[in-house]
């Protein structure tokens, strides 16, 4: 029985978002309309502020878990939680990654219904199909980066937090080098599938749990 | 928490009823230790010996053993054990309620996606008077807090008379009023739904399948609704007719009153559970003292509930297996010690063999459920409806107003495990949902625009 899980994580990075919104916000507002390429700067100060505040936010929900762990561990029996630290990083992670990838997708999905040709302005007609999978890359490395974070911070191993974050800032500064999909979708994926093959071997597993796994054996 | 909503159906009828709901009863903690138990075991005949209020340790309940039975060990230091369990049961109790809360906010946001009916605007209720199609900001501000005003009066006016009615016993009149609304939902408003529903869509249909099919929903509903039925049936009758509500709601009322009402109807929730002489804990109490379920039509209860009527003097015309349902409501609703419980069971326990199983696992069921009233459901359905309708074509707004409610529902329940009383289920959801429409609407959804146009990931 574990407290539900999506909508407070989810609430989190909202709230993260929020702020982050916020701050881009005002800077625009102050500063000078007509100027394309401060605009542009002040995007990518935007989401990278953005970056950092979820980041924030994830430390501030493990700091949250780690405290009502403790407490339900106290009232139980036998001194341990129900739940274990690794299941609820999983969880974070995947709801931080849930609602982060929703949010990104859901209008570019409600326009794909409509009547349409993309890319008629000279933009790439690729954009959905590499919207899809940045999405998909995106939601898993949310995933991945969470059991990181939870364990690396449950380690106190903060050379480890720092190199998540930096792999999120990566991430989302190789995003600025679309519609050059070589060289944003494809490092993008490769760091997908080393951050997990990272937060497998920090979740436990190895290459003979696989095999097991695979053989079915007991 | 219980608010009592009127039903505002269209124009020309003069009495609504609101229903709103109640987020729950309190049951004594040894329902809570006995629902727990009977959840984990999961074995129809075993359950009736745990009922008894019997203390657990966390590890039987996964077994399923149950040596220690019948003695309720509260006054031990096993308080922690409550609260582990209140926790565990809040968390239970949470999803129990969040599916049937996104059910219902899933069929409305689809139905306002689609069907263009809802937000055309064709005209207002009479308790909204004042338009809103004025040139100046100042005459439209002023305008939508004369129709909060007028709406919210017309609320409480309502509400006090259904619980001067309810004081007074006046069974009938009240039944025959929840019976009339819900037979305007059921027939007239699914009537004129399913019709726009195929005109959005161009499917020819002709009167008498329309009838026939009219005719059994509305029908059925009424059954499972003030009688008996299934209880996955009558959550799905109690959702759709909120939803219909809603839709009603969003349609209706013009665009700044909504969000005016919405504010100023948790706030009225919140004076009304919570003041001592409000109407809505004034009735909580009064049905606390007779030991009466309050109005099963208007409560969406996450477990098996009373399908009968309320009047106590229907008892003796009921089966064997009502009565047995009716003794384990009385007996949860109680704020009594556990021997209440107790003696409850003990004068119940004749009549057990002679029940079919199902009885048994319905029993079981209603001592684990939490209670969310409809007018909560409705009004969370309003404001995620009005932020798709009218959030620029943007998904994220609905989103983020979903969550937010859900958030909200999360942290009313934490307090009601915590409080153990009649809370107001609406205002910390729709301040949350506010303050997330609003601020995803104008600050966030130009930032996520812009990033989405140089498909910039964050």
């Amino acid at each position: 029985l574990r407290p539900a899980p999506l909508p407070r994580r989810a609430f989190f990075w909202l709230v993260s978002l929020l702020l982050a919104s916020l701050l881009w916000f005002v800077s625009v507002q102050l500063s000078d309309r007509e100027n394309a390429n401060l605009q542009y700067g002040l995007l990518v100060f935007g989401a990278a502020v953005s970056v950092l505040l979820q980041e924030a936010f994830r430390f501030a929900y493990f700091k949250l878990l780690k405290k009502a762990d403790e407490g339900l561990a106290t009232i139980s029996e036998d001194g341990r939680s129900p739940i274990s630290l690794r299941q609820m990083a999983y969880v974070s992670g995947l709801s931080f990654g849930i609602i982060s990838g929703v949010f990104s997708v859901i209008n570019i999905l409600a326009d794909s219904i409509g009547p349409g040709t993309v890319g008629i302005h000279g933009d790439s007609p690729y954009y959905f199909i590499t919207s899809a999978f940045l999405t998909t890359a995106l939601v898993l490395l949310h995933t991945f980066w969470g059991v990181i974070f939870f364990d690396a911070c449950e380690k106190r191993r903060y050379w480890c937090l720092g190199l998540v974050v930096a792999s999120h800032l990566l991430t989302s500064g190789l995003t600025f080098l679309n519609p050059w999909y070589e060289a944003s979708l494809l490092p993008i994926l490769l760091l997908t599938l080393c951050t997990g093959l990272w937060a497998f071997s920090t979740a436990g597993g190895s290459f003979r749990s696989v095999r097991k796994c695979l053989s079915c054996k007991r | 928490m219980i608010t009592f909503m009127n039903n505002s159906d269209s124009e020309e009828e003069p009495c609504n009823e609101r229903t709103s709901l109640m987020s729950a009863e309190s049951p004594p903690v040894p329902s809570y230790q006995d629902g727990l138990q009977a959840s984990e075991a999961g074995e129809p005949q075993a359950h009736r010996k745990r009922r008894t209020g019997s203390s657990r340790s966390p590890n039987n309940i996964a077994d399923g053993d149950m040596s220690d039975s019948r003695v309720p060990v509260r006054e031990s230091a096993l308080e922690n054990e409550e609260e582990e369990l209140t926790l565990k049961y809040g968390a239970k109790h949470v999803i129990m309620l969040f599916v049937p809360v996104t059910l219902c906010m899933i069929v409305v946001v689809a139905t306002i996606k689609s069907v263009r009916f809802y937000t055309e605007k064709n005209g207002q209720l009479i308790y909204t008077p004042f338009s809103e199609d004025t040139p100046s900001v100042g005459q439209r501000l002023l305008n939508s807090v004369l129709n909060t005003i007028i709406m919210i009066s017309v609320i409480v006016v309502m509400t006090v008379f259904l619980v001067l009615l309810y004081k007074y016993r006046c069974y009938k009149f009240i039944h025959g009023w929840l019976i009339l609304s819900s037979l305007m939902l059921l027939f007239l408003f699914t009537y004129i739904y399913l019709g726009e529903v195929l005109k959005t869509y161009n499917v020819a249909m002709d009167y008498p399948t329309l009838f026939l099919i009219i005719w059994n929903f509305g029908a059925v509903g009424m059954i499972c609704i003030h009688w008996k039925g299934p209880l996955q049936l009558q959550q799905a009758y109690l959702i759709m007719i909120s939803a219909l509500m809603a839709l009603v709601f969003i349609k209706y009322l013009p665009e700044w009153s909504a969000w005016v009402i919405l504010g100023a109807i948790s706030i009225y929730d919140l004076m009304a559970v919570l003041c001592p002489k409000g109407p809505l804990r004034m009735l909580v109490e009064t049905a606390q003292e007779r030991n009466e379920p309050i109005f099963p039509a208007l409560i969406y209860s996450s477990a098996m509930i009373w399908t009968v009527g309320m009047a106590k003097p229907d008892t003796a015309a009921r089966g064997p297996s009502q009565q047995m349902r009716d003794a384990a409501e009385d007996g949860r609703e109680n704020h009594g010690s556990p021997s209440h419980a107790e003696s409850q069971m003990s004068e119940t326990r004749s009549p057990i063999p002679t029940r079919p199983i199902t009885s048994f696992e319905e029993l079981e069921e209603e001592e684990r459920g939490v209670k969310l009233g409809l007018g909560d459901f409705i009004f969370y359905s309003v404001l995620v409806g009005k932020a798709a309708a009218t959030a620029s074509g943007d998904w994220n707004t609905t989103l983020a107003c979903f969550v937010a409610i859900l958030i909200g529902l999360c942290l009313t329940l934490l307090l009601l495990a915590v409080f153990k009383k009649a809370l107001p289920a609406l205002p910390i959801s729709i301040t949350f949902g506010l303050i997330f429409y609003f601020s995803t609407d104008n600050i966030v959804r130009p930032f996520m625009d812009t990033l989405a146009s140089h498909q910039l990931y964050i």
